[in-house]
């Protein structure tokens, strides 16, 4: 087949790799209570906040980095880490769009999100936190006239610290793992969303996350709280510029539904994924967990991951109220060097609760990725049902895929169905499509996205459309 | 760790004086030494390790073993216990050799069984070449403890291009002793090219039994040899059971592996197939049926090592009670293993509330020219099912019956040997908790059938 074509379009350089020169207002490299009073004080924040930080960190400090995932890196030095960086145009933050600073709105540009004219025409609010700063915030009256909260974390920190301290760390504790632990102790920032009882967002809120000054690793803290019968549909999606050093960003993630509530969170997430060799590349520790805590509550997590050289990530739900529902539907595309470690939890505790997991993988190049996951059924969850469906796809004769699903099941009335496959696309398959006058290469496509098809249908439109895009540019070309 | 060394020292105290009378070749000397002190430093597995997550072995730990001096055992129950199979037949006693249960008469031209201190004693030089070949000290902390104090064992040579028309039986009996026992017998297996046999290890004893048997089992399949494996364990309900099984196959090669667990309080099984070369094939069936609470754990591994291999799997478990059941199936395809065919299930039946499965099918593949599917489910009977049967007039007990064998029957149908078949059948059937006598039921339909009777 067309080696050579198909190596060129693999080796294809990171076309939205650029760096943006913006002063930053960094902390030096290294971290210790002083650097966390420090970005506790930047952020103006209270004191039982610096005093949760700080008991994060020390449990962090007694904490090993896991080492059970499939994943080979060397070990990450975090003294060497810089664990504050804001734009420096904070202090007179801007009110709206006309006063962002024009080099930032141009970064967006050259990354294909039209801030203003996305949020006119898709009517999208967009919370977009350049390195670690809400920079700007719109759409905020209309949610407002909703009574939905949708501000940057640190601003809900100062501003309703009341449900900040009941929701924070409940889902995700403080001491949960080794990288929730460290997120917990340093965040800077990230989204806090807070839908009242019996309100259906007004739209689909997003955030874009973009790591931009070199050594400053990026710890967002996300909250999205829904109280009964509410709803809300979260987008996050991320780009970075390329670089040498490697990037460490370990995010938390926690969602509370309560009562009826649905949630639905969705993330692309195409960071810098290293070069050829493996050199660079983001290396991405994220802890996501939602609670299910009310009664016939649900929550839907969607990924697309086609980025960072490393992905550690297992988007959880913890199934908690009756009859309450978890999905998780998954389309990790590795190439190159990357490693993915990737799956979700699912623990079911209450009685009825069901969930359902679709994984697809899609491995080229010289790259590895797993599916992790877990399955628990607890004796109280009567007639509880899990769904579980993880297919991997090879693309060349140097990647791995690999499957680990554990399942722990102490329920007669349970029922849990794993189905796993892993295959290569078929030459047939190929023929059939080349006979038909399609191009070999739209041939793969076509199949990849089939492949695909039943998560990118659980994709909000938007997202959807740049999902496959995304793709198709990761895997061009990468025939086997 | 003092607690294993402690261990350690009260089976070194127990075994020193025997280990005087049989003057060692110095290489067995020098890998109990290795086996002891990699125990040492290994210790019991915990929690902790990933391959011994749901299996806690305190029961083993902290457990005071004897080992026995002798083979005596009641005629009357040993024929009970018995396959009732014309087979070549080896026993053995809490790990010793008995001749007298044993029936090694006649053994046909190209066919080597014996017991391995006799193997050893005729020519230990041939038995060093295999033995530990496969399963050395770094496999796990129960084959460092094998290797370190084994004592008995099988040793079974098929010269190429044998066929063994009769089975060969290795029936390792438990017994009820004043003081529990333990046993580390090795089962080693030598298929030369082209041969053809079938092997069976068939644990049971008698029903006050509760000892510990540590077995390590060793399999070499030279090119085109075909090796069908059943191991049934019905040890009693407090014995205790860890056992390895590696085999290694050459071209072209096929293993066929029964792992039926019906007995035992606790029960560890690892199995692990390499396949060497091209065209080797396994195929691994297993049963297990825990009840009260037993804890049984299935430990299986395909290592598809070259292109052209296949191997297929099929893992039944049924729970009731508080019984807990382990399965973890693995299949690892190495770089350029490609063109190889791998599938897996693994299904459960969970027949009680307290009961619980832990179950992981894991895959691990470096080759993209693969076919390879796994899947699990547990759940419980099918209500339309039985509601089907009662429609006909089926009281729901034996409804329920009738479907848990039925869904035991899907590995059970590939059984060859009758005689096994209709013992897992009956011992199912009995153990099945709706009280009612599926027993008589398979009895009467044992009886109406024409075909001729098996065994004795």
């Amino acid at each position: 087949m067309a080696t050579e074509e198909m190596e060129q379009l693999v080796r294809r350089e990171y076309t939205q790799g650029f760096v943006t020169d913006i002063e930053s207002d960094t902390v030096a490299p290294g971290l210790d209570e002083s650097v966390i009073a420090f970005i506790s004080q930047k952020k103006g924040e209270p004191e039982w906040m610096l005093q949760w930080r700080l008991d994060a960190y020390h449990q962090w400090l007694k904490m090993k980095t896991p080492s059970w995932a499939h994943l080979d890196y060397p070990p990450i030095d975090y003294q060497a880490i810089s664990y504050f960086s804001a734009p420096k145009s904070k202090d007179d933050a801007p009110k709206s769009l006309d006063e962002v600073d024009p080099k930032l709105l141009e970064t967006y540009e050259k990354l294909g999100i039209p801030l203003h004219e996305r949020a006119a025409l898709a009517g999208v609010a967009v919370d977009a936190v350049f390195d670690s700063v809400s920079v700007t915030t719109t759409f905020k009256e209309k949610l407002a006239e909703a009574g939905v909260i949708f501000c940057s974390i640190s601003e809900a920190i100062r501003e309703h610290p009341e449900l900040i301290k009941q929701y924070l760390g409940s889902v995700v504790p403080k001491g949960d793992n080794f990288f929730a632990a460290l997120n917990s102790a340093v965040f800077t920032d990230g989204s806090f969303v807070y839908v009242p009882e019996g309100v259906t967002c007004p739209m689909e809120l997003s955030t874009y996350f973009r790591i931009n000054a070199a050594n400053t690793g990026q710890f967002e803290r996300t909250l999205i709280i829904c109280e009964s019968r509410a709803q809300v549909s979260y987008l996050e999606g991320c780009t970075a510029p390329q670089r040498d050093e490697n990037q460490l960003h370990a995010a938390v993630v926690e969602l509370v539904a309560l009562e009826d509530a649905y949630i639905k969170y969705s993330t692309v997430q195409n960071w810098y994924p290293g070069d050829e060799d493996g050199k660079g590349g983001i290396y991405n520790f994220v802890t996501k967990r939602g609670d299910c805590r009310g009664d016939r509550s649900r929550i839907s997590w969607t990924q697309v991951e086609t980025g960072s050289a490393i992905t550690w990530k297992y988007p959880s739900c913890v199934l908690r109220g009756k009859h309450s529902v978890g999905e998780f539907y998954s389309v990790a595309v590795t190439n190159g060097r990357q490693q993915a470690d990737t799956g979700t939890k699912m623990i079911h505790i209450g009685e009825g609760t069901k969930s359902t997991i679709v994984s697809k993988g899609i491995a080229a190049g010289n790259s590895n990725q797993a599916y992790r996951g877990l399955v628990k059924l607890g004796p109280r969850a009567r007639g509880a049902r899990n769904y579980t469906q993880c297919d991997s796809l090879l693309i060349g004769d140097r990647c791995g895929a690999h499957t680990f699903p554990y399942q722990e099941i102490g329920n007669s009335t349970a029922t849990v169905e794993h189905e796993a496959t892993t295959s290569k696309i078929g030459e047939d398959q190929l023929f059939y499509c080349r006979q038909r006058g399609i191009s070999e290469e739209d041939a793969v496509s076509m199949i990849v996205n089939g492949f695909c098809k039943d998560v990118f249908q659980e994709l909000p439109m938007e997202f959807a459309v740049e999902a496959e895009a995304l793709l198709n540019v990761t895997l061009e070309g990468a025939v086997g | 760790m003092s607690e294993v060394q402690a261990f350690i020292d009260r089976l070194e105290e127990r075994s020193a004086e025997r280990r005087d009378v049989v003057s060692e070749p110095t290489w067995i000397a020098a890998r109990r030494q290795a086996g002891a002190a990699r125990f040492a430093a290994l210790g019991f597995p915990t929690k902790r390790d990933e391959a011994w997550k749901y299996t806690d072995v305190r029961r083993i730990s902290e457990g005071d073993f004897a080992l026995a001096s002798d083979a005596d055992f009641s005629k009357a129950t040993a024929a009970t216990l018995t396959l009732p199979l014309d087979a070549i037949r080896l026993t053995f006693v809490d790990g010793v050799f008995s001749a007298e249960l044993s029936d090694l008469a006649a053994l046909p031209s190209g066919v080597g069984v014996e017991p391995l201190s006799q193997a050893l004693a005729t020519n230990h030089e041939a038995v060093g070449g295999t033995l530990g070949r496969l399963t050395g000290v770094e496999f796990s902390p129960f084959s460092a403890l094998n290797t370190a104090f084994n004592e008995e064992g099988a040793v079974i040579r098929i010269a190429a291009g044998t066929r063994v028309e009769k089975p060969i039986v290795v029936q390792f009996l438990s017994r009820a002793n004043a003081a529990p026992v333990m046993s580390h017998p090795r089962v080693l297996i030598e298929a030369r090219a082209r041969s053809q046999a079938t092997i069976i290890e068939h644990y049971s004893g008698e029903g006050e039994a509760a000892n510990f048997t540590n077995v390590v089992g060793e399999a070499l399949l030279e090119r085109g040899a075909i090796l069908t494996h059943y191991k049934l364990q019905e040890a009693p309900l407090n014995d205790l059971h860890v056992s390895s099984l590696h085999v290694d196959q050459g071209r072209d090669s096929r293993f066929v592996s029964f792992n039926i667990n019906l007995g035992g309080a606790l029960v560890r099984n690892d199995l692990i197939a390499d396949l060497n070369a091209e065209g080797a094939e396994a195929s691994y069936y297993g049963l297990f049926f825990a009840q009260g609470r037993q804890h049984v754990d299935n430990h299986t591994l395909v290592n598809h090592n070259a292109p052209h291999t296949f191997s297929d799997e099929n893992y039944k478990g049924i729970l009731g009670d508080r019984a807990r059941g382990v399965f973890n199936g693995k299949v690892i395809v190495k770089r350029d293993s490609q063109k190889i065919e791998a599938h897996q299930n693994n299904a459960n039946l969970l027949l009680s509330d307290r009961a619980e499965i832990d179950t992981k099918p894991e895959l691990e593949i470096y080759a993209d020219d693969v076919k390879c599917s796994h899947g699990a489910t547990t759940g419980q009977l099918d209500e339309e099912a039985v509601f089907a049967l009662r429609s006909r007039g089926i009281d729901e007990q034996t409804a329920r019956g009738l479907l848990t064998l039925a869904f035991a029957g899907e590995v059970m149908e590939l059984v060859g040997l009758d005689a096994v078949a209709e013992r897992v059948e009956r011992t199912v059937a009995g153990k099945l908790p709706e009280r009612f006598n599926l027993a008589g039921l398979v009895e009467l339909a044992a009886l109406s059938e024409d075909s001729p009777q098996q065994g004795e």
